[in-house]
């Protein structure tokens, strides 16, 4: 598979702000400055930035409560998302809308989503209008294992199986709603339940960035060419609780330290690329720093950014009331 | 029945109302009237109006209490000689509920004549056309915003012995929103339309306001149509009109911010409720109907005066009448100042730019005098 | 301008939107009916009740969408189309189905604009069909209206007449904000004369169906109807009332409420929702706020008791608001006695 120079740099650099930027969070969570809580996407870096690099502007994604790596990789900026989550009028939603309800529509990035299963039926519309508007855009619903039981996200699929809409739903399976295991909780396997709408099916280890990047290529481009929906199945492991303070006490020893040891796709990502010699280790060195450097100043700004005003509490109910 | 005794009835006025309240009397039992004199409110869904008296006499009776709601033609007082004994009048209102209520059920199928949508070489006219006559119609043209319904307490009463026709101008109540340039020529070419396609010949204008305008450039250019002009308040008399109804009258896309605009238009403000705004919003409501104002406005008034000064037509006009509202508040009275000898000008009293509906009853006599000359 | 039904009224404002604007869609559960039947016939019904009828042979498959049954799944793409470019408009069928949707529209709609900063637009109608006196009990006769009222970010709107729908309807369409859109089931053959062109009427400002000194009496929907004939009986006893249609609870025109109230003094309120936080209460909280001493009389509300809305007519007769019980509420208000503090 060839892929372009620019692509990887840019991959690389996505995937490294949103590790650099979730840990951070944890680092900053733990002194109590951040308001409300946050969940993280460390270990996932690969499937949001995979699926979004097979993307543009005019493509259009929903994210789920976990959803700063998709942002990041749908191309929102940095700043105005700590300073979001940090509840501050410089914030993407100006404040209004912390960790969960980050979105930017420029971007095509309609939002992470507070509600599990709350993003399958927006991207219904959402594909319903790039296919109506006939811009060439599709849609792209990421959700997790927890929401593939909602029935939102069954009906979903049912309608825009029905509709024959182009959306690509994105399972991100990371083995946990929340504090119970799928295989408690997912009864039957995703791939079945995507035959059971007769839709195209495709799997992918979520680790492996050429994996969900050329798995998730397939899946667009058939939902691109009109072929109607398909689902894409991410195996991923999560690093951190389903939210901040999270003591993991359902996982075993061991779990997340041997993810972390063999299944870490930043570390992945720089072996394959310097072995085939497809990047220097110094190139992706330099991102790094940048990347410490970009995150480091989005702290710095939101820490020191205004608070929103007290007038701000009834702007934006309505366009007009 | 004692021919001395006279009936008085809910009134119609215009031709819709089947109904009427009596908002108040303004007259005490047993006090004198002379024909004219006013005798109590009528409150229609559309205006407040005074009833007059149609005799002289004594008020022998209120049969209608203030705030009742009654059938057009029901009784609502009586009328008497000052020796007319109380039995007569008693028997009087008995036998006449009896026979009204039996005639009530008879006329009920008696619907009002309704407007209709006709083709003037391409371009959708309201039109209400009725009565019937030897003489030359009468074609009634409304203002700046206004509509057939500006003519609800004249056109039955001046379409007693004629044929009197009212139209909704372009961009204006139920006609086509197509105002093209929105100026008195565009206006006046469209009532020579509407004369071809009515078949009409000549006519005589009664014009209200910027309609009065209209009227008199149908004169400048089409003299042999025009049998007369009766022109109330019109425009192309002077260089002033009130901007601010204008501008308002334009904006105002609620009651509560119309209702005050109204009020520039009549000398009694009690006569503006929100009904009556009501009916204007409606029509303001339709796609098209205030992109249609503000071209006829900017044609006319671009600079806060008039465009047109049409003066110069009245050296060689054909007979005609001006009526002004001594308290017009938009289109000042003191443009009927100095107007050539031949014409007839009616300064009335406490009355705004709306003289056919303040002073109805005196508009249409008049009217009707003139035209009868 | 000519007679036409609340169900034709209502088609009518789709269509000519419509023509208007390409982004406006259709799309509900058999808005056309018929796909994938053996007959071959589509636009089999145009909605359950018929008021989408012929929309679909004007304006073909790409834009009048007939749905699964699946509330939340197409009520969540109709907000999520809205949110992208399109103009959509949503049949709930009975709003009674919100059950099936609400975080679709509570959590997701209504909430859009303020939590993404006011960068979202989300042009969505939802109209959906409500109200008791079809015997259709329980579960398909609810006046839900208060609890969209309650969430912030959505504006609902119930019509009292064929004119009045068409123009709130066009008003809904062109509206940016989400607007939930209520029809009385019992009202779709009503008749008035209603223009053929396109108009709008803005959303809070309440409409006068009369004037007087008396009573204020504020009613919505169906029961604006049913006021005006308690105000026609009590007109002849010599009691006058104003009725007051709100045409929109939210927004709520606050302001002509308490106008009406000043001037009368007196107030009944008209409510077919559920009476435990409905709008009856809303306006009474409002108006023992705002306008206490201008009150000679406590504040009746004519409202069904808490239960749910029965099927046997005897039963849904007693639990309905209805002219009887308007008047018997009216005279209450006008006999009250002020009783002097010693």
């Amino acid at each position: 598979m060839q892929i372009a120079r620019e692509t990887l740099l840019r991959s690389y650099r996505a995937m490294r702000t949103i590790r650099d930027f979730e840990e951070r969070l944890h680092v900053e969570f733990a002194t109590g400055e951040i308001p409300g809580f946050v969940h993280l996407y460390c270990g996932e870096e690969a499937s949001g930035v995979g699926v979004c690099a097979n993307l543009t502007d005019n493509d259009t994604i929903s994210s789920t409560h976990r959803g700063h790596g998709h942002c990041i990789a749908k191309g929102v900026e940095v700043s105005g998302m700590m300073a979001e989550i940090y509840g501050k009028s410089t914030g993407v939603c100006r404040g209004k809308g912390g960790s969960m309800h980050i979105a930017d529509f420029s971007r095509g990035m309609l939002g992470a989503n507070g509600i599990v299963g709350g993003g399958p039926p927006l991207m219904c519309g959402a594909a319903l209008s790039h296919k109506t508007l006939k811009d060439g855009g599709i849609a792209v619903a990421f959700y997790g294992d927890g929401a593939s039981n909602e029935g939102t996200t069954l009906e979903s699929l049912n309608l825009a199986t029905v509709w024959k809409l182009p959306v690509v739903f994105v399972v991100e399976d990371n083995g946990y709603g929340e504090a119970t295991g799928s295989s408690f909780a997912v009864a039957g396997t995703q791939k079945d339940r995507a035959a059971g709408f007769g839709m195209p099916y495709l799997e992918c280890d979520g680790s492996d960035f050429f994996a969900v990047y050329q798995t998730a290529g397939e899946a667009i481009a058939h939902a691109r060419a009109g072929n109607g929906p398909i689902m894409l199945h991410v195996h991923l492991q999560r690093w951190y609780g389903h939210f901040e303070g999270d003591a993991m006490t359902y996982r075993a020893a061991g779990e997340v330290a041997e993810a972390k040891r063999d299944h870490d796709c930043l570390d992945l990502f720089r072996k394959k690329v310097t072995e085939a010699g497809l990047l220097e280790h110094a190139e992706l060195d330099a991102i790094d720093e940048a990347v410490r450097d970009e995150i480091e100043s989005s702290v710095v700004a939101a820490k020191a950014a205004p608070l929103p005003e007290p007038a701000d509490l009834l702007a934006d109910v309505y366009v007009r009331y | 029945m004692n021919a001395s005794i006279t009936p008085i009835t809910m009134p119609k006025f215009g031709l819709a109302m089947t109904e009427g309240k009596l908002a108040g009397w303004m007259v005490r039992p047993g006090a004198t009237v002379k024909a004219g004199d006013d005798l109590a409110d009528i409150e229609t869904s559309k205006i407040t109006n005074a009833y007059e008296s149609p005799a002289a006499g004594v008020l022998r009776r209120q049969v209608a209490q203030e705030g009742e709601m009654l059938a057009v033609g029901a009784l609502i007082g009586v009328l008497a000689d000052a020796d007319t004994s109380d039995a007569d009048i008693d028997a009087f209102i008995a036998q006449f509920n009896a026979e009204f209520s039996a005639g009530a059920a008879e006329s009920a199928d008696d619907t009002p004549p309704e407007p209709s949508v006709i083709d003037v070489k391409g371009r959708a006219l309201r039109v209400l056309d009725i009565g019937h006559g030897d003489g030359d119609p009468i074609v009634l043209i409304h203002g700046f915003g206004g509509d057939i319904g500006n003519w609800l307490f004249n056109h039955a009463a001046l379409a007693s012995n004629r044929r009197v026709i009212a139209f909704d101008l372009p961009g204006h109540g139920g006609s086509g929103k197509d105002v093209g340039p929105g100026s008195l020529e565009f206006f006046s070419s469209v009532v020579v339309d509407l004369l071809d396609t009515l078949g009409i010949e000549r006519a005589h204008l009664v014009a209200h306001s910027l309609g009065g305008g209209v009227a008199l450039t149908t004169v400048k250019n089409a003299p042999s149509r025009v049998a007369s002009l009766a022109l109330l308040a019109p425009a192309g008399l002077g260089p002033d009109i009130n901007m601010a109804f204008i501008d308002g009258f334009i904006s105002a896309d609620r009651q509560k911010t119309l209702i005050p605009v109204l009020s520039y238009l009549v000398h009694d403000k009690g006569l503006i409720g929100r009904k009556m705004a009501d009916d204007v919003l409606r029509y303001k409501r339709l796609d098209g109907a205030v992109d249609a104002l503000r071209q006829v406005a900017a044609a006319n008034f671009a600079d806060g005066h008039q465009t047109d000064n049409l003066r110069p037509v009245l050296e060689s006009v054909p007979p005609t009448l001006v009526i002004w509202g001594k308290d017009d508040e938009i289109l000042p009275s003191s443009h009927a100042a100095e107007l050539p000898d031949a014409i007839t000008v009616e300064i009335l009293p406490d009355t705004g730019h709306m003289p056919q509906m303040e002073q109805s009853e005196e508009v249409n006599s008049k009217i009707r005098t003139f035209l009868a000359r | 301008m000519s007679k036409k039904s609340f169900r034709q009224a209502i088609n009518e404002a789709m269509r000519l939107e419509m023509r208007r604007d390409p982004r406006v869609i259709i799309m509900g559960e058999d808005v056309a009916g018929g796909q994938g039947g053996t007959s071959g016939v589509v636009d089999a019904w145009g909605g359950v009740l018929g008021v989408t009828k012929g929309l679909y042979t004007e304006f073909g498959p790409e834009r009048v969408l007939d749905t699964p049954i699946t509330e939340a799944s197409y009520i969540g793409a109709a907000a999520g189309a809205a949110a992208t470019g399109l103009r959509p408009v949503a049949e709930l069928m009975f709003v009674d189905f919100v059950g099936s949707c609400l975080d679709q529209i509570m959590n997701q709609t209504a909430k859009f604009r303020y939590m993404f900063g006011g960068k979202a637009r989300t042009p969505l109608v939802i109209r959906a069909m409500f109200g008791a006196g079809f015997n259709a009990a329980a579960q398909h006769s609810q006046a839900l209206y208060p609890l969209f009222t309650h969430i912030p970010g959505l504006k609902v709107v119930i019509p009292s007449s064929p004119y009045e729908a068409k123009g709130l309807l066009i008003e809904a369409i062109r509206d940016d904000d989400p607007v939930i859109f209520l029809e009385h089931k019992v009202m779709y053959d009503d008749e008035e004369e209603v223009p053929d062109e396109a108009y709008t009427i803005p959303f809070g400002e309440a409409n006068l169906t009369r004037e007087g000194d008396d009573v204020t009496i504020v009613a919505f929907g169906r029961m604006v109807k049913l006021a005006n004939e308690a105000a026609d009986k009590l007109e002849r006893q010599g009691i006058s009332c104003t009725v007051i249609d709100p045409r929109t609870t939210s927004p709520l025109d606050r302001d002509t409420i308490l106008d009406c109230v000043a001037d009368t003094g007196r107030l009944v309120i008209v409510d077919e929702s559920s009476p435990r936080c409905n709008m009856a209460a809303d306006i009474s909280a409002l108006v023992a706020e705002e306008a206490f001493d201008a009150l000679k009389a406590p504040i009746r509300r004519v409202i069904p008791p808490h239960t749910p809305v029965p099927f046997a007519s005897v039963l849904e007769a007693l639990y309905l608001p209805d002219a009887a019980k308007i008047e018997a509420a009216v005279k209450a208000v006008m006999n009250h006695k002020v009783t002097e503090a010693a």
